[in-house]
């Protein structure tokens, strides 16, 4: 075990290297590249004894990813963006055949207009894809989750594979101490790929999903999918105790900071919500009752364990770094739906649209969201859906516009 | 918890200064965040890159709003204002400058109220060469006024970040570094960590609802022509090429052709000119000319020595 200063694309490379993989398929993208160049790197000096090829295009890699896992080696392949989106069509190809294999996204928001920083639009257009969803908030956990990620969709409960998201720049360039536990410690809570449950041989061929069916067995086939990513939660649990017993550090499908006596509750995703717990910290000083949940695990999404959470709980301060278009916060609409209809009481959640394109959300912020809601909670009503976004921001967009030279300037300016 | 930002230009080893700083301070047993930014234009371009140090595990993340200690490596960025060099700065950061004017003279001229020091810039910027260790004299003197660690662990960080570079490049640093270290001895400790932003007051951030408006003005389009002229990339320059007219054989195509900008016109009589209000400095045409007719000279050098002629 070492401890050592790492991005968040170095602690992806490690967490390849210590899983063992065999097979790399590769094509580079912003803010991933790092990961596969840190790996070639150690493939070329011999310090890893994995193939790697490089694709023509994601849609290929993800193809080559999806095919060589089910041959029973062990798999893992990285993109971001544009790139996850231009291998959807084989993200749910692979995850159909239940291939087993790892595929960071280090996220980035998508065009247009173009950015290179970080929102998780990417990420959550993979959502229904079959793959299953891991999502880090450090650089120590981006390591974890890869090794945590091969158990989980090597798991013959489930076998399917599993995309671990980190964001880009917050994560990807961002170094933080991380530990790096030995291989060996490592061997014996991942050991290799056992091909046993995918039943392939060399010199017995078998064919991926070739047929065109009907709905009886497509549906058949789906809904095994389905159930198989349900299964998911608890072999995560089991997985995540071995791990602790290992190494010594906790992970749970929804990380809890301070929620047992709390009041109000932040929901959020990925590394931003270092910063809601750094929020949480400092509310607690001026007295708030308040704290933070947040999935670790996406997909499947552990309903339950926010039921159990967040009952009893007075309101939701819901932050998602997403936008679907003519809906609002994924996140939001996903946790609504998972309280609905249960009994006990339930809070009032209170939607905010934040970090888009990697626009940062400041301190006060955070106490402002807080303050809203608690607001909205003697009002007993959710004020509607708040996109960060202040005055200062709006001139910036308005001089912009005006470089931009955009029609219709003269009468809405007045 | 300290907080820590530096400013430069893709190039300069800014990146690797904020790193040299992060290890530093994580082997003086620190909790450590450190992570350069950038956008889809490196060489030459403002950046910028930070470090948070604590002793508890740190939660902040992404830009630095109230920084402890900034450091500018080019003072050309002070006047460039997507640069955002004084961004969050109050009478407690300190302000380190690369630069060859001194500190009063930053002090007026951006009425600075906190402490402001200069890393004389003068005979570094005469030696192009010299120019490369402005990131590690940057680091070293910054971490003299952070004041936590000795030049013995300064030395190991250093080592450590740049022995990708091979030993002599690390034996090249070392000096300028601990003239920098050196420099700033009496000042030692001068920058404080500061603390959060408290819940128990603060500033209400002024948010707005973001109303309609027509696809005409909200899709991303650029009406205005040429805007792209406006962008003067010849600010992100710190090597500057230069056409030996003795040397030049008028083979026009080459330089004006592979220069990415496309700032190079050939005028009537094929003599090439570059136009240096859009020259990023990127050295293409350098590599590419045939004739090696192109030269290069800092570009704080050119400046000086272009200064220097007009008070003549
Ligand atoms: S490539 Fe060199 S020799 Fe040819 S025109 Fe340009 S500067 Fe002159
Ligand atoms: S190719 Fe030469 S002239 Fe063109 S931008 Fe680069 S340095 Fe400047």
């Amino acid at each position: 075990m070492k401890r050592t200063l790492l991005t968040g694309n170095g602690a992806a490379a490690w967490g390849a290297r210590l899983a063992g993989v065999e097979y790399l398929p590769a094509f580079p993208i912003t803010p991933q590249t790092e990961i596969i160049e840190t790996i070639a790197r150690w493939i070329d000096f011999g310090e890893m004894d994995c193939r790697m090829v490089t694709l023509d295009s994601e849609h290929s890699m993800i193809t080559a990813a999806g095919a060589a896992a089910v041959t029973g080696v062990r798999v893992f392949t990285a993109t971001s963006s544009q790139g996850l989106l231009y291998g959807m069509e084989m993200l749910y190809t692979v995850a159909g055949w239940r291939a087993p294999f790892v595929l960071v996204n280090v996220s980035r928001g998508l065009a247009s207009p173009i950015t290179l920083e970080p929102d998780h639009n990417d990420i959550l257009a993979a959502r229904d894809s079959g793959f299953l969803q891991l999502h880090c908030a450090t650089c120590q956990e981006v390591l974890d989750c890869i090794l945590l990620a091969y158990r989980l969709a090597e798991d013959e409960r489930v076998r399917l594979p599993v995309i671990v998201n980190l964001d880009g720049f917050y994560l990807s360039f961002t170094r933080e101490p991380v530990e790096i536990p030995d291989a060996e410690s490592v061997a014996r809570f991942l050991p290799p790929f056992d091909p046993e449950n995918l039943g392939f041989r060399a010199g017995a061929p078998l064919s991926e999903a070739v047929a065109v069916i009907g709905g009886t067995p497509y549906s058949y086939f789906r809904y095994q999918s389905h159930l198989a990513a349900l299964n998911a939660v608890d072999v995560f649990a089991e997985n995540a105790a071995a791990f602790a017993q290992a190494f010594g550090r906790t992970y749970q499908a929804v990380e809890a900071y301070h929620c047992d006596d709390a009041e109000l509750v932040f929901v959020m995703m990925g590394s931003f919500a270092t910063k809601a717990k750094e929020a949480v910290d400092r509310l607690r000083e001026a007295g708030e009752a308040v704290g933070l949940l947040r999935p670790v695990l996406l997909r499947p999404f552990p309903a339950a364990d926010f039921r159990r959470a967040l009952s009893g709980k007075k309101g939701v301060i819901v932050v998602d770094q997403n936008l679907s278009m003519g809906k609002g916060g994924v996140l939001h609409t996903e946790l609504a739906s998972a309280l609905y209809g249960y009994p006990g009481t339930t809070p009032v959640l209170v939607s905010f649209i934040g970090g888009l394109g990697g626009r940062d959300i400041s301190a006060e912020e955070f106490y402002e969201m807080h303050a809203v809601t608690r607001q909205a909670v003697s009002e007993k009503r959710a004020p509607a859906p708040r996109l960060l976004y202040t005055e200062v921001e709006l001139r910036e967009m308005k001089k912009i516009q005006a470089i931009a030279r955009v029609q219709g300037l003269k009468e809405q300016q007045t | 918890m300290y907080r820590i930002r530096f400013h430069g230009r893709g190039g300069q080893g800014m990146k690797t200064a904020s790193r040299i700083l992060g290890t530093a301070f994580f082997h003086a047993g620190f909790e450590v965040q450190d992570a350069p930014r950038y956008g889809a234009e490196r060489r030459g371009a403002p950046m910028f890159a930070y470090v948070r140090a604590a002793r508890q595990t740190i939660n902040e993340r992404g830009i630095i709003r109230h920084p402890d200690l900034v450091i500018v490596a080019d003072d050309t960025l002070m006047g460039t204002p997507t640069a955002a060099v004084q961004q969050g700065i109050t009478g407690q950061t300190v302000m380190l400058i690369h630069s060859s004017e001194q500190a009063q003279v930053w002090r007026s001229r951006l009425n600075l109220a906190g402490p402001v020091f200069i890393l004389p810039a003068f005979e570094a910027a005469r030696d192009r060469l010299e120019l490369r260790y402005i990131g590690t004299a940057c680091a070293a003197a910054a971490a003299r006024l952070i004041g936590v660690f000795s030049w013995s662990s300064l030395e190991k960080a250093l080592r450590e970040e740049l022995a990708g570079l091979g030993e002599s490049v690390v034996e090249k640093n070392l000096p300028h570094a601990q003239q920098a270290y050196d420099l700033m001895e009496s000042h030692q400790g001068t920058v404080t960590p500061g603390a959060a932003v408290t819940a128990e007051s603060f500033t209400q951030p002024k948010w707005i609802d973001l109303s309609f408006e027509s696809a005409r003005r909200a899709a991303p389009a650029i009406h205005a022509a040429g805007t792209s002229e406006q962008m003067k990339t010849g600010l992100w320059r710190t090597m500057r090429p230069i056409i030996d007219r003795a040397h030049c054989k008028h083979c026009w195509w080459v330089c004006s052709t592979f220069c990415p900008d496309g700032v190079i016109q050939v005028d009537a009589a094929g003599c090439p000119q570059i136009d240096y209000a859009h020259c990023k400095g990127c050295m293409v045409c350098v590599s590419q000319c045939p004739n090696h007719a192109i030269e290069v000279v800092s570009e704080q050098a050119a400046q000086l020595a272009e200064k220097a002629g007009e008070s003549k």
